[in-house]
């Protein structure tokens, strides 16, 4: 029996979120379900090479403290947990979850597993596809390849829900198909009902990233103040049969949601308004029109969308060299030109040495290491010099830090907090693989 | 005095892969005629002359009192290889924020809170 309406909340933004927020809207907010999105473009790709290390990780670092403080909440008010913690182990994550719901003393917690994102192996036996962001074909990037994973849609999602455990838990779906999928499983929805499906994906689209549609990467002192952010509360929505959307955030809750809000993160990461792609659906924000209905209470109306387009997107990680860096700080009288003179001494440093870098920056923060060079900007009192170079080799990397190091003695005056360090180079480009080739599976994980 | 998108309007900037969308949301509609009028995907484009290649695309958003920017090929490989120290752009609404409104018509020194009529 399909449900009239259905209350949604956030309960992370990203792999590193706070959830205190969770935990909050839980018991507090009267909601159904808590969606936890963590997983950024990079994170599968990052937490595959981990689980090359340890083959029992690659999924959330942060799962298990996260999952100790949230399930017993979730089972005492009886609200579902949707999740894409499972990042490159989602397995390995749906045992961790319920062995720790177990050593919680809740003995019947089951996990539905979505599977089936993961398509390196697909990805690496076709050649001659494209990658959208270089136009190369893939095989260039295919040395280096951790992983390449698909943004399953909101169907894999409803049909975990379908199977009755209390938590479902991904690798790779797009961030509004998490909360999507509730709303399928609920409100009766049929999958290919694009006027449902344009309010549910404007909804997951401003729920996604938890606290920015809350008061989150907003807030400027004076014109945009944001009250209690140190304890900024998370979204929820209503959403309902006929496709009303409400988004509000519990009473007690630091943050605000009003129409500025709410228009920052509708507009976020979107590109062309009229064609946000999705793997449920092509979703068209021109039409919305955002209402404040009561405090902290914006209502949506007014998207629209068109069919799913017949291929998944799918994010390749591949490491690509190194980066070494090294930063040293500069203050008083004449620190930006003492700070510009040792990065000239760093740089022609390296020539002398023969070492060859394929890009190297020297940029001081406070000046114009965020948004490049401008003519009219006040000189800082204190600066910062970063020197980065990126290399195919790791030797290479190192020396920048340590030809920073030393300018302490051999360098301008007065240079002070050297730190420096080496990263591996993880990159990622798209390609689209026509839907047909990705299979999904549903497994359940239950107490052992 | 001058007067800068700051003071019409608040932007966020989101990324994607090798391009940056930054939304320019008015706080009121007449400061959004005002925007619509004078922040042209050129005046954009000059602010982000060292970040990035562009080509910047501009789309307007009436019902929301916004613009949306998209500034295409940002210099050093984008968000996911990136050697700068704001890998995701993040930082790049501010920016935006800096950019003069010089008036391209005599109504407009007027703070441009009044708008086109």
């Amino acid at each position: 029996m399909a449900k009239q309406s259905v209350r949604i909340g956030a309960g992370a933004g990203f792999a590193s979120d706070r959830w205190e927020p969770a935990v909050e809207l839980i018991e507090q907010g009267g909601i159904d379900y808590i969606v936890f999105e963590c997983l950024a473009e990079r994170t599968i790709a990052r937490e595959t090479l981990a689980r090359r290390k340890d083959p029992n990780g690659g999924y959330n670092p942060r799962l298990e403290p996260r999952m100790t403080d949230v399930l017993p909440a979730c089972v005492a008010h009886g609200v579902r947990l949707v999740t894409n913690q499972g990042a490159a182990n989602p397995l390995g994550a749906a045992r961790k979850t319920c062995d720790i719901a177990e050593a919680s003393g809740l003995h019947d917690i089951r996990c539905a597993v979505l599977l089936g994102d993961d398509v390196t192996e697909l990805i690496a036996a076709r050649p001659g596809l494209r990658l959208l962001e270089s136009g190369d074909p893939v095989e260039s990037i295919l040395p280096g390849l951790a992983a390449a994973n698909a943004y399953l849609g909101a169907d894999g999602v409803r049909d975990a829900l379908a199977t009755g455990a209390q938590v479902v838990i991904t690798g790779r779906v797009a961030d509004p198909s998490l909360f999507i999928g509730p709303m399928l499983f609920e409100l009766g929805w049929s999958y290919d009902d694009y006027a449902m499906l344009a309010h549910a994906s404007a909804a997951g689209h401003l729920l996604e990233c938890a606290g920015q549609v809350t008061g989150g990467y907003f807030a400027d002192p004076g014109p945009k103040d944001v009250p209690a952010l140190a304890r900024l509360g998370f979204p929820f929505a209503d959403v309902s049969a006929a496709g009303a959307v409400i988004i509000g955030k519990v009473e007690a809750a630091g943050g605000r949601v009003d129409i500025a809000t709410c228009t920052e993160q509708l507009l976020y990461e979107v590109h062309d308004p009229s064609a946000y792609i999705t793997p449920d659906c092509v979703l068209d924000v021109t039409a919305i029109e955002l209402h404040a209905v009561a405090k902290d209470r914006v209502r949506v109306t007014g998207a629209r969308a068109r069919p799913r387009t017949a291929s998944y997107k799918v994010s390749i990680g591949y490491l690509d060299g190194y980066l070494g860096e090294g930063q040293l700080s500069y203050g008083g009288p004449n620190a930006v030109a003492r700070a510009r003179l040792a990065g000239e001494i760093v740089r022609e440093r390296l020539k002398l040495r023969g070492l060859h870098y394929d890009e190297l920056r020297i940029e001081l923060i406070g000046v114009d290491s965020l948004h490049g060079p401008a003519a009219d900007r006040p000189e800082p009192y204190e600066v910062r010099l970063r020197v980065v170079g990126r290399t195919r080799e790791r030797r290479l990397a190192e020396e920048i830090g340590w030809e920073v190091e030393a300018l302490y003695t051999n360098g301008p005056s007065g240079g002070a907090g050297e730190s420096r360090q080496v990263r591996d180079v993880l990159a990622v480009q798209s390609v689209l693989l026509p839907r047909e080739l990705v299979k999904t599976r549903i497994e359940l994980v239950g107490p052992r | 005095m001058r007067l800068t998108v700051r003071d019409l309007a608040h932007c966020r900037a989101g990324d994607k892969g090798h391009a940056v969308n930054i939304s320019v949301i008015a706080y009121e509609p007449a400061g959004y005629e005002r925007l619509r009028r004078e922040l042209s995907e050129a005046r954009v484009m000059a602010a982000f002359a060292a970040l990035a290649e562009g080509p910047v695309t501009r789309y307007e958003l009436p019902r929301l009192n916004a613009l949306n920017f998209v500034i295409e090929h940002l210099k050093g490989g984008g968000v996911t290889a990136t050697a700068a120290l704001d890998i995701h752009g993040k930082s790049l609404s501010g920016l935006v924020l800096t950019i003069e409104l010089q008036g391209n018509e005599p109504a407009a020194v007027d703070h441009g809170l009044t708008g086109s009529e």
